[in-house]
């Protein structure tokens, strides 16, 4: 789960690819997986930091992650 | 102190700054934004509504020219009585119908003593939607199966070679998408009855399109490429918004481009970046774009830097520019006078 080098990325959940000319916008949540991610920890961590933070179930949380991994993947968000 | 900076005049064509734009009135506003020199605009337009005309912020005065049909000994003859009252030093010639003139009278005009920055003949013609194929053959661009089509019974084997959906192209303007065999003869007829034959089917390509504006020297170096994405079409095609994108691959297309044809002055290129990822050329316009200004927006002025080469000065190529500048088009309703208008019409000045 590697953020791509050129993608700019805002506190706020605005996503641009310059490759592309796309950008997206995602919610404060997604904003802040998307920050962690840029930080390239491994996911593993990214999981406990938003599970700790946030207290939600682990399982289900995992479950989403994935879902919005794919999200980004077919945007070419993510390498 | 104001420093006193020569007044350079210079003429421009394609004022039509209309829903499917002409690039004169971005190439004037490029290069009245460029510090290095003054300028005296002279508009040439062919309409008496074109909207460049009633712009005199930009424009300082305008002189119908003859319609491209006319030939050149028309053109010649009207471009000497021009030249008489505003000695002229530069034409930026805009668009594709009347470069074919404008390039055999490049060297009369040398010795005028009005400077041009255009590509030479063979530059011109080998990048015609005509030839396109055999250009991107020659120098390995991805270029789409096309056939050219003189008449209507040509178009009735297309089948054989051709899968729909399809491309339907008039030799200068104008294309159209056909799903199916009636679609095609629809659009054939279209096109037809606007800009006669040669008419050009080409091979569809699924992706996305990708515009490059490029400046050559005449050398093989490109002075500047800036790449942007059409954010917003009209229902022409048109880029009604568009945004600079940061691609090596649509640069070195371009450098290739005018490295193999020593490209002189300003190209746009038209791609299509395929859904597996091969960036085909679908077209060379061989002027400047209507969203030029673009360039000059995110740091590399292109028509300020064609003007600098055709007076004869030395341009290093550009490194950087901004990626993510986007443009939006819009439309204002520019008010004028009657007298103007009559002005225009009856004495063909303004």
């Amino acid at each position: 789960m590697r953020v791509r080098k050129n993608i700019a990325t805002s506190d706020e959940g605005f996503l641009f690819n310059p490759t592309t000319g796309d950008s997206f916008s995602t919610n404060a949540i997604g904003a802040e997986i998307i920050l962690l991610m840029k930080k390239d920890i491994p996911t593993s961590e990214v999981i406990d930091t938003v599970c700790e933070k946030y207290d939600v179930d682990r399982a289900l949380f995992e479950r989403d992650l994935e879902e919005f991994t794919l999200q980004l993947k077919g945007h070419s968000i993510l390498e | 102190m104001k420093e006193n900076k020569r007044k350079i005049v210079i003429a421009v064509t394609a004022l039509n700054a209309i829903d499917s734009p002409g690039p004169g009135v971005a190439v004037i506003r490029s290069i009245r934004e460029c510090n290095d020199f003054d300028v005296r605009i002279i508009g040439l337009s062919y309409e008496s509504l074109e909207p460049g005309l009633y712009m005199h912020d930009l424009v300082d005065k305008t002189y119908q020219i003859p319609y491209p049909t006319a030939g050149t000994d028309a053109l010649l003859s009207r471009l000497q009585y021009i030249h008489e009252k505003e000695n002229l030093e530069l034409i930026i010639p805009n668009f594709d119908a009347e470069l074919f003139n404008f390039i055999k009278l490049r060297d009369t005009l040398k010795k005028m003593g009005i400077a041009t920055f255009m590509p030479d003949l063979e530059q011109f013609e080998a990048r015609d939607k005509i030839k396109l194929l055999d250009f991107g053959k020659k120098h390995g661009f991805d270029v789409p199966e096309d056939k050219i089509i003189h008449e209507f019974r040509e178009l009735a084997k297309i089948e054989e070679d051709f899968e729909f959906p399809l491309v339907v192209k008039g030799k200068f303007y104008d294309a159209i998408i056909a799903n199916t065999m009636e679609q095609a003869e629809k659009a054939y007829y279209k096109i037809l009855s606007k800009w006669g034959l040669p008419i050009i089917v080409q091979e569809f390509i699924k992706g996305t399109e990708i515009n490059i504006a490029a400046l050559g020297d005449g050398e093989g170096n490109a002075i500047s490429v800036i790449p942007m994405r059409k954010l917003y079409i009209t229902d022409k095609g048109k880029a009604w918004a568009g945004i600079t994108l940061d691609d090596e691959t649509y640069i070195e297309l371009a450098r290739k481009f005018i490295q193999v044809t020593k490209w002189r002055g300003g190209c746009e290129l038209e791609v299509m970046l395929s859904n597996d990822g091969k960036p085909y050329i679908m077209e060379v316009n061989p002027r400047f774009p209507a969203w030029i200004y673009l360039t000059a927006a995110s740091g590399q002025n292109q028509p300020a830097n064609l003007v600098k080469m055709a007076l004869g000065q030395k341009v290093e190529p550009f490194k950087d520019y901004e990626v993510g500048k986007i443009f939006v088009r819009y439309a204002w309703d520019l008010i004028t006078d009657i007298r103007e208008f009559q002005k225009i019409s009856g004495n063909g000045e303004l």
